[in-house]
């Protein structure tokens, strides 16, 4: 059998081994749990978000941009998160087409607000987590084991937060063992709250979870939740500069996912162009002024 | 007493490389080909559990054959090199050919230097988005390693199925007949030898660890292939 083998037989097409790269690692090698967190604070602790010291003084906000506002809401059979499109630095506008929602895998998303340029760095290493997990262990965590991680992970940020680059994020997932969509919460020392029915994040959302209140009822179908999502982030950027509302200009519109038994969903550009249309000729009739 | 007495390096090795090589070609053997759909693999594991075949990145995979402790550290090193290499570039900068060099470094270390080679013998492939781009590495106990052209088996019978296989392959296989061709080729071996063409046993997909990498699935291209998407 040892056609290719160093020794013995003809090789087809043997390679010398001469590469940069060099054998993999001990810590490669070292039996470890399934974190890649854990693996990454081991191994490559430079790697890590925030890494490279602390810095001495409280900073100002204004060295990273601030991603604003992120609603989450459940319907029959799932979730939705959406998410604005802005991100701010003091009183400028840094970005119009920020996006703050992430698949974090098949059946959860997450978003972010606070300091963005943390916030999406933290998205990307809590994907790269879960997906990590799946593939040492065969099987995906359950939807309480991603949030507590999340958790951990943002424990582990505290001492950026304390140095004025707090991160919030929001995790919706569809839970395939009780069969419903869930939603977490966090603050920015790491505590975990699952909400019910609907929740809201950042500058704008006081504004945001006001319209959720009103709008959100039992029952909701996926597409109504959809809508319900777009007009509370339409309220918060109505009343909140750092949140920006749909650009039809630029046609730039909130980032807008559902969870469901399928998974993970991005809503299409054509059909929020849609439900933007219909919002604002609802709210333009009778010439309203507040 | 013992007195040490002088062994030629020749010797050392190939005592090493028997070693090795009856430990592999004990189990049972993993086919991987390329078709027209993606990257199959295949081999018989009864288990649902303990895999042989396992995803590594976005459009990487991984096939061992041998002792299972040893292959599944490597696999986990595979990840944990994939994972790293791709969150401290980009994505994209994860290749097969540099995870097989890794793996042939370790290979070759422990090939020369430790007490014991490792028994195992890998597959790394990466499927491309033409067929032409499809990258097959077999990896050998010693750290040799090969770029093997849309079709390879290892461990078993290796050489006599690698033949069978051969013959029944071609480029432009649709994926069930990839699958056809697959279980064929592992159903030729029999309690005692190698069978017939045409008298080959069948298998059921219960006994049959089946994978592929997706060509057209954006991201993650790796899925699994049980029950009745085995059929046919």
């Amino acid at each position: 059998m040892a056609t290719t083998s160093a020794l013995g037989g003809a090789p087809r097409k043997v390679y010398a081994m001469i590469c940069d790269a060099g054998r993999l690692a001990d810590a490669y090698l070292r039996p470890g749990s399934s974190s890649f967190l854990d693996f990454l604070s081991d191994h490559s602790p430079e790697l890590l978000p925030g890494a490279g010291g602390n810095l001495a003084q409280p900073t100002s906000e204004t060295l990273s941009p601030h991603a604003t506002t992120i609603v989450a809401l459940a319907f029959d059979g799932g979730v939705v998160m959406a998410g604005d499109r802005r991100a701010t630095s003091g009183h400028m506008i840094a970005s119009r087409d920020i996006e703050k929602v992430f698949a974090a895998d098949d059946y959860c998303a997450i978003g972010i607000s606070g300091s963005a340029g943390m916030g999406v760095e933290l998205a990307k290493l809590f994907t790269l987590e879960l997906e990590h997990y799946e593939k040492i262990e065969g099987s995906p965590l359950s939807l309480d084991g991603k949030a507590n991680r999340l958790a951990t992970l943002l424990r582990s940020h505290l001492p950026l937060a304390l140095q004025g680059f707090v991160v919030v994020p929001m995790l919706a997932g569809f839970d395939l063992s009780r069969g419903v969509g869930r939603i977490f919460s966090y603050d920015p020392t790491g505590g975990r709250y699952e909400e019910h029915e609907h929740h809201g994040t950042g500058s704008g959302s006081v504004f945001a979870r006001g319209a959720l209140k009103k709008l959100w009822r039992p029952g909701l179908t996926a597409s109504d939740a959809v809508r319900v999502a777009i007009e509370s982030l339409f309220d918060a950027a109505d009343d909140d500069a750092a949140t920006g509302g749909p650009d039809p200009v630029r046609r730039i519109w909130p980032v807008v996912a559902t969870v469901t038994a399928e998974g993970y969903r991005r809503v299409p550009e054509d059909e929020l162009a849609e439900i933007v249309e219909v919002l604002v000729a609802q709210r333009r009739q009778g010439g309203r002024q507040a | 007493m013992n007195m040490p007495f002088y062994v030629s390096p020749e010797q050392l090795m190939k005592d090493r490389a028997d070693f090795a090589r009856k430990g592999i070609a004990r189990g049972r053997s993993v086919v991987v080909l390329s078709c027209n759909d993606g990257i199959l693999f295949a081999t018989e594991n009864p288990s649902r559990a303990l895999h042989k075949i396992s995803e590594i990145y976005d459009r990487i995979a991984f096939a061992a054959v041998g002792k299972y402790n040893e292959f599944e550290n490597l696999r986990v090193a595979g990840v944990r090199y994939a994972d790293l290499r791709g969150y401290s570039y980009c994505r994209l900068d994860v290749t097969a050919r540099g995870l097989a060099n890794a793996y042939a470094q370790t290979l070759g270390t422990v090939f020369t230097t430790e007490s014991k080679p490792l028994e195992v013998e890998l597959a790394v492939a990466e499927v491309g988005f033409t067929p032409d781009d499809d990258q097959i590495y077999r990896l050998s106990y010693d750290g040799s390693v090969a770029d093997e052209q849309g079709h390879v088996v290892m461990g078993g019978q290796a050489d006599a199925l690698g033949t069978r296989l051969a013959e029944g392959w071609q480029a432009g296989l649709t994926l069930s007949e990839a699958i056809r061709l697959a279980t064929r080729t592992l159903g030729a071996v029999g309690g005692d030898g190698l069978l017939e063409p045409g008298s080959e046993r069948n298998l059921t997909p219960d006994g049959l660890e089946v994978a592929l990498l997706e060509r057209a699935r954006p991201r993650r291209a790796f899925r699994r292939l049980q029950g009745e998407a085995l059929l046919g």
